[in-house]
């Protein structure tokens, strides 16, 4: 069946609460409303209040509140419905969701979904932009995925909820309903903790996620026309990450380039390009480079596409990487 | 019978005089082996506290939150509670902690600077301790989010400080719990007291209990230093919890005689003279004084419940410390349900560098 992102959420978690009944779904609006995207769109009519809770307006609460109902056996999704509201919940996150089962010694462990909408480019009022992956990936337990089309979306949605850790998951708002695809009607997994070529090329490497994903693939064709073959990695769980898939790329390419819409200093990219140093530095032809947001606030709607990478500024890094 | 003190009157809840003299219409009308067995938890909650602070004069233990002053506070409420409930704590339960049957040992270790002794028994319901101040409030109203949907028979207690109270999450855990009917205790062990700053910075009300009104369930303060009165009020909030009535707020006023932690000097921020008129309500020698009125306590049975509460205290401690601490494998092995790949190279890279005996 064709459908967006945004339904294809809505489609995991629909499959997955009829498959497990300790599924429960709870936030802001999600209920009688189906969230203010729609990700929810149905799960009220169908699996009822209880499974289906619309909360108060305590995000702290929301993500405590499913620390507890993990622990008495159920499988809350949370969702948050901005990214940028999350800060109140992150001591419930930071110090109890991502190390509840090291600290129990494996006798609690909090199974959470954390949805979000994030990232800039559907010019949104003040703090509905951000692009915060970084702050979460540096938390051990926790792990963070991004979809950057349908079909993954709605395959990692499903391998988190079947899965036994907390995972944070950042729904690229930009890509919600930016295109249709084909998505199987069936419940199925796209493995978690594994990254994907999504285009095959010989000469260098973007490594990106979420909503870099079309802005790559944007600069890719127009490397490709000026004669450089641009290989990308989807990296769709950023925390643990699959260093793995990255490096064999970069050794077979020689040159990387990591895109991401997050700030410079210590974002994701940072880490990756360590990665690529200390275990791949005799395959590289080139540096290390990174295109991603400075190191400023996100500036309001009608200044955004002054801030995030697109792919006239990918496409002048790959020349310097293809020139050095 | 919580509704007959009305805390927006100033009323609170008390069973026992200072005399140890027992109101005829509130006494909850116990065993007198359920008696006893109050008072001994009582005795072996202050002689492990007691412990503990030797054990870290020594050196033999971390810092650590003491609770002497506390113990009737934490051991009625403990007691009210059955197998099925849950408990989830703050840093300041011993009493609640052995009242329950957590090991002793166990908890020890804990304080000693080890996870393991994180690691709730199974068949104990009862979640780690919390530090960060006020989190476990919301923590505990999923919990009883939980037990509604699951149609379990049961009542989720929570306990935290008077500072707590001041947290978004004390105030975002009780809205909830109002709005979702939820089968929650909280109970605020209010020891006047958030390290150096007293109650009164805490909140302009005039008690703590009142707070629960505006979240639409009923509050109550008790003296928290009468045993009865609390076991009577968490017994009676329990029921109500356990039956689908609904959350209940008690607010048990009792006084932190210790300091804050072992890192703490409450001479800093206290009187002597108020810490003395403290002394004089001690929880144990109300109690007592109740016990002995009704036959139940003399020299010679003091003696012998003081033994038997250094003897397993001994033996707990002996027990904490004859664990190794952690291996690098259980530092490494909790952190997710699998290891990835990168915790297995770092694993391999940390035991490298190690002396054979650490790995």
């Amino acid at each position: 069946m064709i459908m967006t992102m945004v339904q294809a959420i809505a489609q995991a978690l629909a499959g997955e609460m009829a498959r497990d009944d300790r599924i429960v779904v709870f936030g802001e609006d999600v209920g009688r409303d189906g969230g203010v995207f729609r990700a929810t769109d149905g799960l009220y009519d169908r699996f009822g209040p209880e499974r289906v809770m619309d909360t108060p307006l305590a995000e702290s609460a929301a993500v405590g509140a499913a620390i507890g109902m993990a622990a008495l056996g159920l499988r809350p999704v949370v969702e948050i419905q901005f990214m940028g509201f999350i800060y109140p919940a992150f001591n419930q996150i930071v110090s109890h969701v991502a190390r509840l089962r090291n600290r129990t010694r494996g006798r609690f462990t909090a199974p959470v979904v954390i949805r979000t909408p994030y990232g800039a480019g559907v010019g949104a009022l003040e703090h509905h932009s951000e692009s915060t992956e970084a702050l979460f990936c540096q938390i051990p337990g926790l792990t963070v995925v991004v979809p950057s089309s349908a079909s993954d979306a709605k395959g990692l949605l499903t391998a988190a909820l079947r899965g036994d850790d907390p995972v944070l998951f950042l729904e690229p708002t930009r890509l919600y309903r930016a295109e249709k695809q084909e998505v199987s009607e069936e419940p199925y997994e796209v493995p978690l903790r594994r990254a994907a070529v999504v285009r095959e090329g010989r000469d260098l490497t973007i490594v990106a996620w979420g909503a870099m994903i079309p802005v790559a693939r944007e600069a890719a064709a127009a490397a490709e026309a000026e004669g450089f073959g641009a290989e990308i990695v989807d990296l769709r769980t950023l925390s643990p990450m699959d260093r793995e898939t990255v490096l064999a790329s970069v050794r077979k390419t020689g040159r990387a380039l990591i895109l991401h819409e997050a700030p410079k200093t210590g974002g994701l990219g940072a880490e990756i390009a360590a990665t690529i140093g200390e275990r791949a530095l005799l395959s590289l032809n080139a540096p290390v480079l990174r295109v991603t947001a400075p190191d400023i606030t996100v500036p309001l709607a009608k200044s955004e596409d002054l801030y995030y990478p697109n792919a006239e500024r990918v496409l002048r890094s790959v020349r310097k990487l293809m020139e050095y | 019978m919580i509704e007959r003190f009305d805390p927006l009157k100033g009323e609170r809840l008390r069973v026992l005089d200072e005399d140890g003299r027992a109101a005829p219409d509130l006494d909850p009308g116990l065993s007198d082996a359920v008696l006893r067995a109050l008072y001994e938890r009582m005795v072996r909650t202050r002689t492990a506290d007691a412990k503990a602070l030797k054990l870290q004069r020594q050196g033999r233990l971390g810092t650590y939150a003491p609770s002497l002053g506390h113990e009737a506070a934490q051991v009625g409420l403990a007691s009210a509670m059955t197998a099925d409930d849950w408990f989830f704590p703050y840093f300041r339960d011993l009493g609640a902690y052995l009242t329950l049957g957590y090991p002793l040992a166990d908890y020890f270790h804990f304080w000693m600077g080890h996870e393991a002794g994180l690691r709730t028994p199974d068949g104990l319901n009862i979640f780690p301790i919390s530090i960060p101040v006020g989190s476990q409030i919301p923590q505990a109203v999923g919990a009883g989010i939980a037990v509604k949907s699951r149609k379990l028979r049961a009542a989720v207690v929570t306990t935290f400080g008077d500072g707590a109270t001041s947290e978004g999450d004390f105030h975002e855990g009780l809205n909830y719990a109002g709005v979702y009917r939820t089968p929650n205790v909280f109970v605020c062990i209010n020891n006047q007291y958030a390290i150096s700053v007293p109650r009164s910075h805490q909140t302009a009300a005039a008690t703590i209990a009142q707070k629960a009104l505006a979240y639409g369930f009923p509050g109550v303060q008790v003296d928290g230093n009468d045993v009865l009165a609390v076991y009577a009020a968490a017994r009676e909030a329990l029921a109500t919890a356990r039956s689908g009535g609904g959350p209940t707020l008690i607010e048990a006023y009792t006084y932190r005689l210790g300091d804050h932690t072992t890192s703490d000097d409450a001479a800093r921020y206290r009187a002597k003279e108020e810490v003395q008129e403290w002394v004089l309500k001690d929880p144990l020698a109300r109690f007592r004084r109740h016990l002995a009125l009704k036959g139940l306590w003399d020299e010679a049975s003091e003696k012998e419940i003081q033994a038997a509460a250094a003897d397993s205290v001994e033996k707990a401690v002996a027990e904490a410390e004859a664990r190794p601490p952690a291996s690098v494998d259980d530092i490494f092995a909790y952190t997710y349900a699998a290891m990835p790949p990168d915790l297995e190279i770092q694993r391999a890279e940390l035991k490298a560098s190690l002396p054979e005996g650490r790995r």
